[in-house]
């Protein structure tokens, strides 16, 4: 339990600096950019305590907003994909998951994609509508939402392939 | 009350989730309006100190570039000196050197966070109140403007881009004195904004150098923003939206210029006399 904390902390800061330092600076043709940080709300242990979840979700949003001026909007993004991960892990691994036995490691590769890309996009989603608040502008927020999603989507299934101990 | 008790913990995280959505939300709003974000800003000692040291690396990367801009500026200077030394000692011989009365005071200052991606654009500088940076200076570069400080710490501070949706810099056609407000729509790139509200009976063409206007107490007059690139009339038929091409390149900023005018405070203390 010590141990599993002392690596959700060390995934939260390098994840945030990672994504302030890194991601955020990739600017793919003119103006593309992937939000891999959302890794540790969708990697934290699935059978952990769920208001602590959704805070530290909070917490890590809005770490992010403080980094790149953009008032609350990781932060709502963040706090709405934590309260709706149980029933996206309950769709994407099923029965594994009912018996809250999961392990991310373990998991089927194209599973963890389909996992990933529900909430990413809802995350993205939420974000581009907030940060341009503008409803005649909702081709614009798709159109974002769908590029950057599609960005992050691959680069969280690369960091988890790359990262992963899985035991053979 | 047991009820109310048992509901509140039966719901604990849905009520913990609304909760911290509301507050995001409000966080949200309150960046949307101009000179309200104050709490949620990079320009404060942590975000600040990890931008600092991050950039103190990756400016070696475009060392040579740089160089190149200042020494064209260097050489640009020069030769305005030379030129003016030549001209004023042949034309006046008494230099007044006792009261210098600049109206702008400038410092430089590094870019250690630049992002012009999202709709709402920040740059952070490593310079802040320490320095004597307020509020409502200019920054601007070697070739263009870049935008407005909006909010200050101790050794750092934040500018709002001019490719924020939020910024509206009085800016004027060199060529004619017709003056307007330069914009930026959130989707036409980083090298585009829009100047608006330039009436129709202005003699607008391709190509017209645009600068800004002397009507704000921000910026100097004269300092150069961009070229039209394209103009359209707009719906109503009063006004021309331009399209202007910027000078700078605001995907590779590193020194800049704080201006602040020193003659800001009267001035606006003789616009607003009631306000006080």
């Amino acid at each position: 339990m010590n141990s599993l904390n002392i690596n959700s902390i060390i995934r939260f800061v390098i994840l945030i600096l990672a994504q302030v330092l890194v991601f955020s600076n990739v600017n793919f043709m003119g103006s593309i950019n992937p939000y891999p940080y959302i890794l540790f709300i969708l990697l934290f242990p699935a059978n952990n305590n769920r208001t602590l979840f959704i805070f530290l979700s909070f917490m890590l949003g809005l770490f992010v907003d403080l980094f790149s001026n953009s008032g609350g909007v990781h932060a709502a993004a963040c706090v709405t994909i934590a309260f709706i991960r149980p029933p996206v892990l309950k769709f994407a691994f099923g029965m594994v998951y009912e018996h809250q036995t999961i392990k991310f490691n373990n998991t089927e590769f194209s599973n963890r994609v389909i996992y990933f890309s529900i909430p990413i996009f809802i995350h993205h989603f939420i974000m581009f509508l907030m940060e341009i608040f503008n409803l005649s502008n909702i081709l614009l927020v798709l159109q974002k939402t769908l590029f950057s999603g599609i960005f992050t989507v691959i680069l969280c299934a690369l960091i988890s392939v790359l990262f992963s101990n899985k035991q053979r | 009350m047991q009820q109310i008790i048992n509901f509140v913990i039966r719901n604990k995280t849905f009520l913990l989730f609304l909760l911290l959505f509301v507050i995001s939300l409000g966080l949200t709003i309150q960046s949307h309006s101009y000179h309200k974000s104050k709490f949620i800003n990079s320009a404060n000692f942590i975000t600040g100190g990890v931008y600092e040291s991050a950039s103190s690396i990756s400016d070696y990367f475009d060392l040579n570039e740089q160089n190149d801009i200042l020494l064209d500026e260097n050489n640009r200077l020069r030769t305005q000196i030379i030129n003016s030394v030549n001209s004023s000692v042949s034309s006046n011989s008494i230099i007044d050197s006792v009261s210098y009365n600049g109206h702008y005071k400038i410092q430089s200052a590094k870019i250690i966070n630049n992002n012009y991606a999202s709709s709402k654009n920040y740059l952070t500088i490593n310079k802040g109140e320490k320095s004597g940076i307020r509020e409502d200076f200019g920054v601007i570069t070697s070739r263009g403007i870049v935008g407005i400080i909006d909010n200050t710490s101790n050794g750092y501070a934040r500018i709002l881009s001019i490719l924020n949706t939020k910024s509206r810099i009085n800016a004027q056609l060199k060529s004619s004195n017709q003056i307007g407000s330069l914009k930026w729509d959130g989707k036409s790139g980083a090298a585009t904004v829009q100047l608006t509200d330039i009436s129709k009976f202005a003699l607008v063409n391709k190509g017209d150098t645009i600068m800004t206007g002397g009507q704000s107490t921000i910026f100097p007059k004269g300092i150069l923003i961009g070229t039209i690139n394209s103009f359209i009339l707009d719906i109503s038929g009063d006004t021309y939206t331009i399209q202007v091409k910027l000078f700078n390149d605001m995907t590779n900023l590193s020194h800049v210029y704080v201006v602040e005018n020193l003659d800001s405070k009267e001035i606006q203390r003789l616009e607003h006399p009631i306000d006080e």
